[in-house]
């Protein structure tokens, strides 16, 4: 048996007197698809911005890879492999598909900022390395089209796939996507079902989905988290968790006997 | 329209997209070295200005314009470039180094100004280095022994290598070179990572820190770069006016600064350019326009703010990228000839971004 490569362990968080995140501990193994689903306000996004140290929790710890990550800086946290997407797109809007790439390779940077005003020959060197490793992720969700577009004009459509190019470009070992259909059409919700099939089975990179889209989740998930209230309900496969009671009456509501 | 084919990802990293481009700043180029023997030395003399005003447009350009920090107080780093300048040549001081020693001293200060930067955005940023152009001030008009107070200083005579700079064609030789230098430096900067991680900075601030940018790190160095870009703007104009005192460095010098990034069009080079040209240029349009003006008009004072208040305002208005975003227009327009479309340049209006993570 493998180890986990994230773990949360009775993660806790509180804005005020609201407790966004109350005891939640989960793990993700390697090469596993895991989704997190519940009703809005139920903690899911909460629980990303927490792996990725944007929120500190009030209790409990994410380990990654063996080592506790929670004291980390955001930017120390991409610098491990964890890459994200947001909810609601956060591009670089006033510049070009290919750029918002290749600043997903800025962690792999060597040179210091004075050896970028004199551009040397090891700043080229790794410039061009960068355009072709942007170029590979171009190819794998085909946006040969729109490499030199801004992306402020773009279709949202098409942005959604940026950013997840974006997060691809790094080459993270995990990948947070926060609701990855949400404000796409049918055609394109399955579209990007394909793509992370692709990236679990084909890059080998361990996914972790928020999503509301349920026929999204049964699809490519191999085990689904349902939150409610900032707590856990039930883990288990995407049937098993649509089954369970409790996660019938969180989206419902209960049944008055 | 053009459109490059490209069949190596070096033709991504050029300076010159095409041979057309190569060909044009040739001619360009030409035209400018050329310049001192065709025109007048009054005319020279403003050349000059917009190569120094060019150069500061470039500092500001790469703190406002690519990294998104909005700054009120550049006039304070002008004046840390020209007072270390003087003070250094007055003691004798060869002057590339004490050229590189106003960029050093207005560069760190830049360093001191960017801590705050990391704490506070937006219109608070702006406030602090606001009041950090008041301190400065204050300070060259206090410590009279470095700076000579309101009575100010005046420069010696420049001399590079032992040459003379004392005819304005000269001098406008070693302002064009300065300034052909800090825009070649600051086109390496955008094409590097560096430079691309000030954009992402402007853009969202909460996803460059999740793709491993270290916002502290690269605020700072924006702004250490901008002042010092500044800086030896300010050394050149130091030499320039052979005399400066605190009152060429006030809050109003940093907000015409920052005005003049504007209309030249924010988030390029070409703008800064545009903007200084632009600058100096319509203030002698204005000097010269008074004359003609019935004097009700010509003689009102504050009719040169209220000009450049109306452009800006029309900018805002009508063409939110300036001056640049109207070069941009009048070459596509001929390029394409004719077929050109009045929307090409429109921006689709989006409204997703309801809630931003702070």
């Amino acid at each position: 048996m493998t180890a986990p490569l994230l773990q949360a362990q009775n993660l806790a968080i509180q804005f005020g007197g609201l407790k966004a995140v109350n005891d939640v501990s989960f793990e993700v193994w390697p090469h596993e698809v895991f989704s997190m689903i519940g009703p809005n306000g139920a903690g899911k996004t909460t629980i990303f911005n927490i792996i990725s140290s944007l929120y500190k929790p009030t209790a409990g710890r994410v380990i990654f890879e063996g080592e506790a990550i929670s004291h980390l800086a955001p930017y120390e946290i991409a610098r491990l492999g964890i890459a994200r997407t947001f909810q609601n797109i956060e591009l670089f809007e006033h510049a070009t598909v290919l750029q918002n790439l290749l600043v997903g390779r800025h962690c792999q940077r060597h040179s210091a900022w004075w050896q970028d005003l004199l551009f040397t020959p090891r700043v080229r060197r790794t410039e061009l390395q960068f355009r072709r490793h942007a170029e590979e992720v171009i190819e794998f969700l085909d946006l040969q089209h729109y490499r030199d577009s801004m992306v402020v004009n773009l279709p949202y459509g098409v942005r959604k796939v940026v950013e997840l190019g974006r997060a691809l470009a790094m080459r993270p070992k995990l990948l947070l996507l926060d609701e990855p259909s949400s404000g796409l059409n049918v055609e394109e919700t399955e579209e990007m079902g394909f793509w992370i099939e692709d990236i679990k089975n084909d890059l080998g990179i361990t996914v972790i989905m928020v999503e509301h889209d349920m026929s999204l989740v049964s699809r490519v998930s191999d085990r689904v988290l349902a939150l409610n209230q900032g707590e856990v309900l039930t883990l288990g496969t995407a049937a098993e968790v649509q089954a369970h009671p409790g996660v019938v009456e969180a989206y419902l509501g209960g049944v008055d006997v | 329209m053009r459109f490059i084919f490209k069949t190596r990802y070096e033709q991504d990293l050029v300076l010159f997209k095409h041979p057309g481009q190569k060909f044009w700043y040739a001619v360009l180029m030409a035209l400018l070295l050329l310049a001192p023997l065709a025109v007048s030395e009054y005319f020279l003399s403003q050349l000059v200005f917009i190569w120094i005003y060019s150069v500061v447009g470039l500092g500001l350009m790469l703190l406002v314009g690519y990294t998104g920090q909005v700054s009120l107080g550049h006039a304070a780093f002008l004046a840390m470039g020209a007072y270390t300048e003087a003070y250094l040549q007055a003691r004798g001081w060869p002057f590339l180094l004490s050229l590189a020693s106003a960029a050093i001293v207005s560069g760190l200060t830049g360093v001191v100004i960017g801590l705050p930067a990391l704490r506070v955005k937006g219109i608070y940023l702006s406030i602090a280095t606001l009041s950090f152009g008041f301190i400065v001030e204050e300070a060259v008009t206090r410590a009279d022994s470095i700076t000579g107070g309101n009575t100010g200083i005046t420069l010696g005579g420049l001399e590079i290598f032992g040459l003379p700079i004392d005819s304005e064609a000269r001098f406008y030789y070693v302002s064009l070179a300065v300034l052909i230098i800090c825009i070649l430096t600051v086109m390496n900067l955008m094409r590097s990572p560096t430079g691309r991680a000030f954009v992402a900075i402007r853009d969202s601030e909460i996803s460059a820190q999740s793709m491993g940018i270290h916002l502290a790190r690269y605020k700072t160095i924006a702004f250490a770069l901008s002042a010092a870009l500044t800086g030896i703007a300010g050394a050149l104009y130091a030499h320039k006016l052979r005399f400066i005192s605190p009152e060429q460095f006030t809050i109003l010098q940093s907000i015409e600064m920052l005005i003049m990034i504007v209309i030249g069009g924010l988030g390029s080079i070409y703008g800064a350019i545009f903007g200084a040209a632009f600058w100096i240029l319509a203030q002698q349009l204005i000097v010269t326009a008074k004359d003609w003006l019935p004097p009700e008009i010509g003689q009102q004072t504050g009719l040169q703010p209220s000009i450049f208040g109306i452009f800006l305002v029309a900018c805002v208005l009508f063409e939110p990228l300036g001056l640049y975003g109207m070069w941009l227009k009048a070459r596509t327009f001929l390029e394409i000839f004719p077929f050109y479309r009045k929307g090409m340049f429109k921006r689709q209006k989006s409204y997703m971004k309801s809630e931003r993570l702070k």
